[in-house]
């Protein structure tokens, strides 16, 4: 099971950690992909020249040149697409999209042909390409640029999901993904970028399990991307009225650790799916419906789900927080679940 | 057809005293409905029925006492035309109610719909619904013109009440062969969830044959007889050995005044509570004695439920449990502590509070006796008891001071751990009173 | 020289070799045969699914294939059997595949329209029109980042013309200079869809103009006119002159499918470009200028035949893939 590490009380004093942004972690790993293997490229709008839309990218093209950090034109298909056939002719190219919003526009290449080409060749050809993208409302950038889609591609065989929620995660994982033979579709936040956190030298991640952020044992809080730092803080304030709630970090979204989730169920007996995406058919549909099927027995209330509101995201600042889970939000639902509410 | 039969309600009751009827034949009941009071040797509790059904006949009456088993009153299906007769000798008769002809179904809109009062026909269907707490509003009519029957108000009664267990208690209800039929229901709409339910299924009682009624003893006198049995018993199967040590409560006893400081009585905290708490503590760390000794062996229960031993003014004990009670701050224990006094002086404790205590807990204190040495109730495997604090000569820094202390023991069943576990958790809830801050 | 008459006969080049003409007439026919075998196959319930077939076509896969070298990568469409044969897959491997066995080439998960063959540079049949041009311009950005000096060749009908994902390519694949072969095979109807009706610009080639990308338009009837046409481009490719674009004019004699009734095309205009059938325009041409007499093709046809009736041999006998596998190869396999 991966760790966020944390010092253990006691023991002998940690390694180097260092205090740093998502968007530093995130370039570091970036930087540290294309130093390591001459195999990896970096494509997608504005990541060269303007330094990434969220400045994540800044630099790079100075360091590494216009072969291994692509600027290109506004063709996400294109792009895409031939993201995957670099990787099913020996590259291990970084494709970035820059926001999900947008990766709808390369939905085919990415559903179509990087989910099905290992298949459809009868395991021929691998396309171990790695899509970066962005998810998450917040900015007031209304209908068309605030969308969560993770749901969608975590529906389909083929790709991995993973979302980032930690800076361990956003420092290291990449790596694994651009090990993975696999496509392998990343969702970091912009809402996280500036957030700082200590980042440990000797911190393991993994890309297949989830995470407990916070033990407890009162419910099950299951959670992902930038809804976890707001599921801390949710926990933190049940904490004083002595509901003590475990947070689960999903990290990936497919495949799902289904194992991590039912074992906390079955210490905890009641469970919480937050996330920013709509709740009809989002990963807490999946992972509600899960527990129901494996963890039935183990249940003493109906597991809760909270999901954004389903509306197109509004502009106006109150709509748009409304329409997003907040922490009291959590809170309620939390104490729903437990049955405090009453 | 099913008969409602009198329940064992535990290990020690052979037979028990119907006291009071709370249906009427042609009353339609829910499985978990409580339909009656049953008085045992030691106490009044509520009993539940285990089926759904329609009451047809009450075949005991209040006041007779009966064995565990005998039949009390017969349940017909769901919708059956019951003729109520007037049941056997009893002190008070059943009122009689004619049922309501169901006349043919037209689907009556829900009355409310235009706004209109419901059409409802007579008093008994507009009671019926008050008592079940329905909106009359929401209960369609089958009868003439759409007018709600009290057949109407039964039927939705039954539509909206079925009964609601949690899978997770379901199991540990299955898991310790108790029946569901027998709990009450903490959760939404009465849903039966975990904490409902008990840590052991009561100890299923051999149905005796029927022996002529004898004269009723006082409530005091068979109460005392049933102590007596259960006192028996427990010295006969159960090897005690017994551990006692001083604890100094004093600056624990000065730290209570402070934090009840100015409060009411009502919101005091009395320092027997910091006693159930430090006992319920320190089982965390020694859950060999938090459990019960069943068919030679020992189940540890999942959580600390201690029973406290309390006196009633009829002459008498009973040691309901609290549940969890390792997890309530005082004030809440205070609370529990106090809500279940009261109910049992005045007989309304629930079955699962009855036998669910996982130890017991007794505190002599106020009649003035300092050591208690007491017997331990079976299946429970332990028995904590406190005298009263009286002021001692004590040695503190070498010199000789007055300190107010008590005396702590334990009874413990040597089957199940021997005396060097039980001086340390002794030792272990002796540290937890010197530290009341931590409880 | 006065202008030849329809059906515009085949000239032939001066250095054709022999042996390298019979090479070409073979593939072609292998094509052929193959895919009037497969719609007897079809019809017999052996083949299920979509099926889409080449004749009248052949000339465009026999002589681009014979242009490319090994090393080379090809991306095709559904109508791949011809560039998958050409290319050098196995013929009964093929069948296999359309059989759904566990002998084909993709192990029977792909069928008809998703032949792959990683040992041929094979990048698959993609059944999304215009899918495939993405992938093409990212194996070709492979090759130039890795210095590798090969060309891959895209192969799309003018239907793909239409989809965004052309115009993306073709932009990307010119603005970096990237070594793709974009080969149009312009059959005039796309499924129902008669050019004039859905091209504001009927010219295909033209449209590479707008891109900055060199093109030509080639008798997609001629087999040596394809292949030269294809060597020219691939040499400019490989000399570093970036991609090109061909547009190859032909036509399918069959419907676009086996469910294709085929009630959009004049029943004139099929006859009238049957006249140019690829086969009959080189056998005459082959005859004329003496390099095959009459047994050549005679012997040629009966190795077909052979070839063929073993694929099918093969793919009858073929055993299924077990169905406790279904849920291998969606993603890697430990240890593979």
């Amino acid at each position: 099971m991966s760790t966020t590490t944390a010092p253990v009380a006691g023991s002998a004093p940690r390694v180097e950690a260092k205090s740093l942004t998502f968007r530093e972690a995130t370039k570091l790993a970036l930087r540290e992909a294309l130093q390591r293997d001459e195999r990896v490229f970096l494509m997608g709008e504005d990541v060269g020249v303007y330094g990434g839309c969220f400045a994540v990218t800044m630099g790079l093209l100075d360091e590494f040149g216009p072969e291994r950090v692509r600027d290109t034109p506004l063709s996400e298909s294109v792009f895409v697409g031939a993201g995957i056939g670099a990787a099913m002719n020996g590259m291990r190219p970084i494709v970035e999209i820059m926001t999900c919003n947008f990766s709808l526009l390369a939905l085919d290449q990415i559903v179509n042909n990087a989910a099905t080409l290992l298949h459809m060749s009868g395991g021929q050809f691998n396309v171990p390409v790695v899509i970066r993208t962005t998810a998450g409302a917040g900015r007031q950038l209304a209908a068309q640029h605030s969308h969560s889609f993770e749901p969608i591609y975590a529906h389909v065989p083929g790709i991995k999901v993973v979302s980032i929620a930690t800076i361990d995660d956003a420092r290291h994982v990449l790596w694994l993904a651009l090990q993975d033979p696999d496509p392998v579709v990343i969702f970091e936040y912009p809402a996280l970028y500036n957030v700082e956190g200590v980042l440990w030298d000797d911190a393991v991640v993994d890309h297949e399990h989830a995470a407990v952020r916070r033990h407890g044992s009162d419910l099950t809080l299951v959670t992902y991307g930038a809804t976890l730092p707001k599921a801390l803080e949710a926990a933190d304030e049940l904490a004083a009225e002595r509901i003590d709630v475990e947070v689960i970090d999903l990290r990936i979204l497919r495949p799902i650790d289904q194992p991590t989730i039912l074992a906390s169920v079955a210490r905890n007996h009641r469970a919480l799916v937050v996330e920013e995406a709509w709740r009809t058919g989002g990963i807490g549909a999946e992972v509600a419906a899960r527990i129901g099927e494996e963890a039935f027995w183990d249940l003493d209330a109906p597991v809760g789900r909270v999901g954004g509101v389903e509306v197109p995201t509004p502009y106006a600042r109150h709509l748009e927080e409304a329409a997003v889970p907040q922490v009291a939000t959590i809170v309620a639902a939390a104490r729903r679940v437990v049955g405090r509410d009453g | 057809m099913a008969d409602f039969c009198m329940p064992s309600l535990g290990a020690e009751m052979t037979d028990g005293k119907l006291v009071e009827w709370l249906v009427h034949p042609g009353d339609t009941v829910k499985r978990g409905d409580i339909i009656a009071v049953v008085e045992t040797d030691k106490a009044a509790l509520e009993v539940e029925v285990w089926q759904d059904g329609v009451v047809e006949e009450l075949l005991v009456g209040e006041g007779l006492k009966v064995p565990v088993g005998t039949a009390l009153a017969r349940l017909g299906e769901v919708g059956a035309v019951v003729v109520p007769t007037p049941t056997a000798p009893t002190p008070a008769a059943p009122e009689p109610v004619a049922p309501e002809p169901v006349l043919d179904r037209q689907p009556a809109g829900v009355a409310a719909a235009d706004g209109h009062p419901p059409h409802v026909r007579g008093p008994i269907a507009r009671h019926r619904a008050d008592e079940l707490g329905l909106d009359l509003s929401r209960v369609p009519g089958t009868g003439p013109g759409g007018v709600i029957t009290r057949h109407d108000v039964e039927a939705a009664a039954q539509v909206r009440a079925r009964p609601r267990v949690s899978p997770y208690a379901r199991r540990r209800a299955a898991e310790r062969g108790i029946d569901l039929a027998a709990l009450a229901g903490t959760g939404p709409g009465g849903a039966v969830l975990a904490v409902d339910v008990p840590m052991a299924a009561a100890a299923a009682a051999a149905v005796s044959p029927p022996t002529p009624p004898v004269p009723a003893p006082t409530p005091a006198e068979a109460m005392r007889a049933a102590i007596a049995r259960a006192m028996a018993r427990s010295k006969r199967e159960i090897p005690h050995y017994y551990l006692g040590t001083q604890v100094d409560l004093t600056d624990t006893l000065a730290w209570l005044d402070a934090r009840n400081g100015d409060r009411p009585p009502a919101e005091r905290v009395l320092p027997a509570v910091l006693e159930l708490k430090a006992v319920a503590l320190a089982l965390r760390g020694h859950p060999d004695l938090n459990g019960f000794w069943v068919d030679d062996a020992f189940v540890p229960a999942t959580s600390i439920d201690i029973g406290v031993a309390i006196a009633l003014r009829t002459g008498g004990l009973v040691a309901p449990a609290i549940h969890a009670t390792d997890t309530l701050d005082l004030d809440a224990l205070m609370s529990a502590l106090r809500d279940l006094v009261r109910r049992c002086r005045s007989s309304r404790i629930r079955a699962s509070e009855a036998t669910g205590a996982t130890l017991t807990v007794t505190n002599l204190g106020d009649l003035g006796v300092e050591t208690v040495l007491g017997v331990i109730y079976p299946p429970q495997v332990a028995l904590v008891g406190f005298g009263r604090a009286v002021p001692r000569p004590w040695v503190v820094d070498g010199a000789v001071v007055p300190r107010t202390v008590v005396d702590l023991t334990l009874a413990a069943d040597h089957r199940q751990t021997d005396g060097h576990l039980g001086a340390r958790f002794l030792g272990r809830v002796a540290e937890l009173l010197r530290t009341p801050e931590d409880l | 020289m006065t202008t030849p008459e329809f059906p515009y006969p085949i000239v032939l080049p001066d250095d054709l070799e022999p042996d390298h003409a019979l090479d070409l007439y073979h593939q072609m026919l292998r094509i052929r045969r193959l895919e009037e075998r497969c719609a007897e196959l079809y019809s017999a319930t052996k083949i299920r699914g979509f099926l889409h077939l080449y004749v009248g076509e052949e000339a465009i896969a026999a002589g681009t294939m014979a242009a490319l070298g090994p090393q080379d990568g090809v991306v095709s469409t559904y109508r791949e059997h011809g560039h998958a044969l050409a290319r050098g897959m196995a013929m009964d491997r093929v069948m296999a595949e359309m059989y759904g066995k566990v002998d084909g080439v993709s192990r029977g998960r792909g069928g008809s329209m998703h032949l792959f063959d990683a040992q041929t540079r094979f990048f698959g049949g993609n059944a999304i029109v215009a899918g495939g041009l993405p992938i093409a311009v990212g194996i070709a950005l492979a090759d130039r980042l890795r210095g590798r000096d090969v060309v891959t060749a895209c192969f799309f009908g003018e239907g793909a013309v239409d989809e965004g994902e052309f115009h993306e390519s073709m932009n990307l694949a010119a603005l970096w200079n990237l070594p793709v072969l974009f080969c149009c095979e312009n059959n005039l109807y796309s499924m129902g869809m008669a050019v004039a009706k859905a091209e504001s610009e009927t010219n295909i080639a033209i449209k590479a103009a707008s891109y900055e990308m060199p093109s030509w338009t080639v008798d997609g009837m001629n087999v040596v006119a394809v292949e030269r046409a294809v060597q020219r481009a691939v040499a400019a490719i490989r000399g570093g002159s970036g991609p090109h674009f061909l547009e190859f004019r032909t036509y399918r004699f069959r419907a676009h499918s086996m469910y294709d009734p085929d009630l959009y095309r004049p029943k004139g205009e099929v006859e009238r470009w049957k006249e140019r059938d690829p086969l009959a325009l080189f056998e005459a041409a082959l005859r004329a200028a003496g390099l095959v007499d009459g047994d050549d093709l005679a012997v040629i046809e009966s190795e077909v035949t052979a070839e063929l009736d073993a694929a099918v041999a093969f793919a009858e006998a073929a055993p299924l893939e077990p169905v406790d596998d279904l849920g291998r190869f969606v993603l890697t396999e430990v240890g593979s």
